[in-house]
């Protein structure tokens, strides 16, 4: 007897929607595992875990917080991963970003708001493309694998990050690696009193509409898929593969660049070494989670979120360490890739 | 300005350069024994967290620093083998199960670590490695403090180097191994089990990637920091495609690596106002380039990120 694989006929819709939601359970009965192991009461933690997060209005919008620059990081991996563009590089895509969010918001003092908020959006946008079209070109000019330079390339945008805050954009007079404070006029309006609810997440819910209608409505999204589906017939196709890749870097780039920006212009208001504790990173795991759809990915955004503000008060009340939410994002990606294989095989036994 | 062109600098320097390299020649010859066989390992950055980390832990709790090495070499096998039952047995995309074994060891790394000590004001250390003189050769002016004064795990990881090419090139299983990673339904038909040479080859990688992370904690310092390993996963991934998947080239890239890092280093020591942070972009540029111009040759295992199912062939 041994186990193989075998091929299943296609799974209707709805298991589709579901399989997400079964890894989520499978990986939250998982992590009763380290939590046991810590010593935390498994109701209890779940409980203080789910309040956490969602238990009151505060925690609600700071989770909403968090969701973020999640949603933009999966976004940016999300778009990419259709046209099969291994942007592996949202990190340093999001440090670009927010490199160029803090340099035009520092400067932005003598305009209104209504001009200097759009102008260090489009700054993060510009900069997070151009980031991601480095390994977009070398890709398609060169053939080297896009894997291995976009993660590269987080790496020499952190030293240029590095190199900027011990220099040139570091604070006068400050010894820490810090930039001065970005005008008033360029940060992020706080849309809801009594929280840091900012105008960076309807951005995030608004740049989830508008992939969606990139995906599904338009020529360009048609020519994305056709080229991750089987990249030699799109070109049989009359699909410029090469214009297609670069645009597909561009857009993913500019969102998880977009991520920097809102750390930069409402959360940290300075750019700081530390201004992503691993966004880019997580966002692989939110898109994967999400199905690479732009609702889907959204939503587990949202869920990653949960985890993330959850274990702080988790960590409070029951001792478990904070890094259970780390735990739990790794999992939820490793859970979600073995249940998608099993909506495409089945593991069938064969005798030798 | 003079005190950098003296004979003391330069020893300094190259021993310098010795150690910063090791980790990265575990890293690399690692993930080159992984690549060979066919399975790209993205996991290593996590997994030379975790070999730090358990390697830390052990030696703290028995004082015993080759039982650390130990029990980082075994971390490294087990998740390794994680890596197999994703990527070679049920065929899952090799990029999203590696960056997902990442995701998973760096999280578990740094819970464990919490876990073991808490949170206390200073970090816990431990009594590291000591150097070893080598008998002669150590007594060589410059040379014999700079490359044979040295820990014992650098001289493992620079026997390592020739160990490897001679498993690659000159033994059957070398010959097995590079088989299953250029053309494993070749291999599949002369009775070589694929997918058991790739979970061996990922096993002994990773044996080799948690040493190098055990290096970090027990050698090069004597705790256990969250970003102790700092990239170097990463930058092994990339010494293995500028070496042209040769261990000898993937670690003369190592060297270099080790060798700007070891400058910046030294040239802040003595109070130079370097911008280390462009010193170190270079040995990215370098790998980038590399693969720019190696490009058009292919030289990457034919085999490599392609899962083996027998019954879908080609």
């Amino acid at each position: 007897m041994r186990l193989t694989l075998a091929k299943r006929s296609p799974l209707p819709g709805w298991i589709q929607v579901l399989v997400p939601v079964g890894a989520i359970l499978v990986t939250l009965a998982l992590s009763a595992i380290p939590i046991l192991a810590a010593g935390g009461d498994i109701r209890l933690s779940y409980a203080s875990l789910f309040r956490g997060a969602l238990g009151t209005r505060y925690n609600f919008l700071e989770t909403c917080v968090k969701a973020a620059p999640l949603t933009f990081t999966g976004l940016a991996a999300a778009f990419a991963f259709r046209a099969k563009f291994w942007n592996i590089g949202a990190e340093g895509q999001l440090l670009a970003g927010a490199i160029a969010a803090a340099w035009t918001g520092i400067h932005a003092g003598s305009l209104p708001p209504a001009a200097a908020v759009p102008l260090v959006c489009i700054a993060g946008f510009l900069a997070g493309g151009a980031w991601a079209a480095i390994p977009a070109i070398l890709k398609t000019k060169y053939k080297v694998d896009d894997v291995v330079t976009s993660l590269l390339l987080n790496y020499v945008m952190w030293h240029i990050m590095g190199y900027l805050l011990f220099g040139p954009l570091q604070m006068p007079g400050s010894s820490w690696p810090r930039s001065p404070a970005i005008a008033e006029a360029a940060r992020f309006p706080v849309l809801l009193a009594r929280s840091r609810f900012h105008l960076g997440i309807v951005l995030a819910a608004a740049a989830m509409l508008i992939v969606w209608f990139i995906n599904s409505k338009t020529v360009f999204g048609y020519q994305a898929r056709a080229v991750g589906v089987n990249p030699r017939a799109a070109a049989f196709g009359g699909i410029n593969v090469n214009s297609v890749i670069l645009k597909t870097a561009l857009i993913s780039g500019g969102l998880a660049g977009m991520a920097g920006v809102g750390e930069t212009a409402a959360i940290h208001f300075h750019l700081l070494m530390d201004i992503s504790p691993g966004f880019g990173y997580s966002g692989i795991a939110v898109a994967m989670l999400g199905r690479l759809h732009p609702l889907g990915t959204a939503l587990s955004a949202f869920f990653f979120s949960v985890i993330l503000v959850g274990a702080q008060s988790m960590s409070r009340i029951t001792g478990v360490p904070t890094y259970i939410a780390e735990v739990i994002q790794g999992m939820s990606l490793l859970v979600m890739l073995v249940a998608l294989l099993l909506t495409e095989y089945r593991i069938k036994a064969v005798r030798n | 300005m003079e005190q950098v062109f003296t004979l003391t600098f330069l020893t300094g320097l190259l021993a310098a350069m010795m150690r910063m390299a090791t980790p990265i020649i575990f890293g690399t010859l690692g993930e080159i024994l992984a690549e060979r066989s066919g399975v790209l390992n993205l996991g290593i950055e996590g997994i030379m967290l975790m070999g730090a980390m358990t390697g830390f832990l052990t030696t703290l709790s028995t004082g015993s620093l080759w039982l650390g090495v130990a029990a980082a070499a075994f971390t490294g096998i087990i998740l390794s083998l994680l890596m197999a039952l994703l990527a070679v047995w049920l065929g899952l995309s090799q990029h999203v199960s590696g960056i997902g074994i990442t995701l998973f060891s760096t999280g578990l790394a740094m819970f464990i670590y919490r876990l073991a000590v808490g949170s206390p004001t200073n970090p816990p250390t431990v009594q590291p490695f000591t150097r070893t003189a080598v008998p002669l050769l150590s007594s060589i002016p410059v040379i014999g403090e700079a490359f044979f004064t040295q820990y014992s795990l650098v001289y493992i990881a620079f026997l390592l180097i020739p160990a490897v090419w001679v498993l690659l090139y000159r033994t059957s299983w070398g010959l097995s191994i590079r088989t299953v990673g250029e053309n494993p339904f070749a291999a599949d038909t002369v009775g070589i089990n694929v997918n058991l040479v790739r979970t061996l080859c990922l096993a002994a990688g990773g044996a080799l990637m948690g040493i190098g992370g055990a290096f970090l904690t027990l050698a090069h310092q004597n705790m256990f920091l969250i970003d102790v390993v700092g990239g170097r996963g990463w930058i092994s991934i990339a010494m293995v495609i500028f070496g042209n998947w040769d261990p000898v080239r993937g670690a003369a890239g190592a060297l270099i690596f080790g060798f700007l890092d070891a400058l910046q280093l030294r040239l802040q020591g003595l109070g130079f106002n370097v911008p280390f942070h462009l010193f170190l972009i270079i040995p990215y540029l370098m790998t980038l380039i590399a693969l720019v111009t190696m490009s058009r040759k292919a030289s990457a295992p034919a085999g490599l990120l392609k899962p083996y199912r027998r019954e879908e062939k080609g």
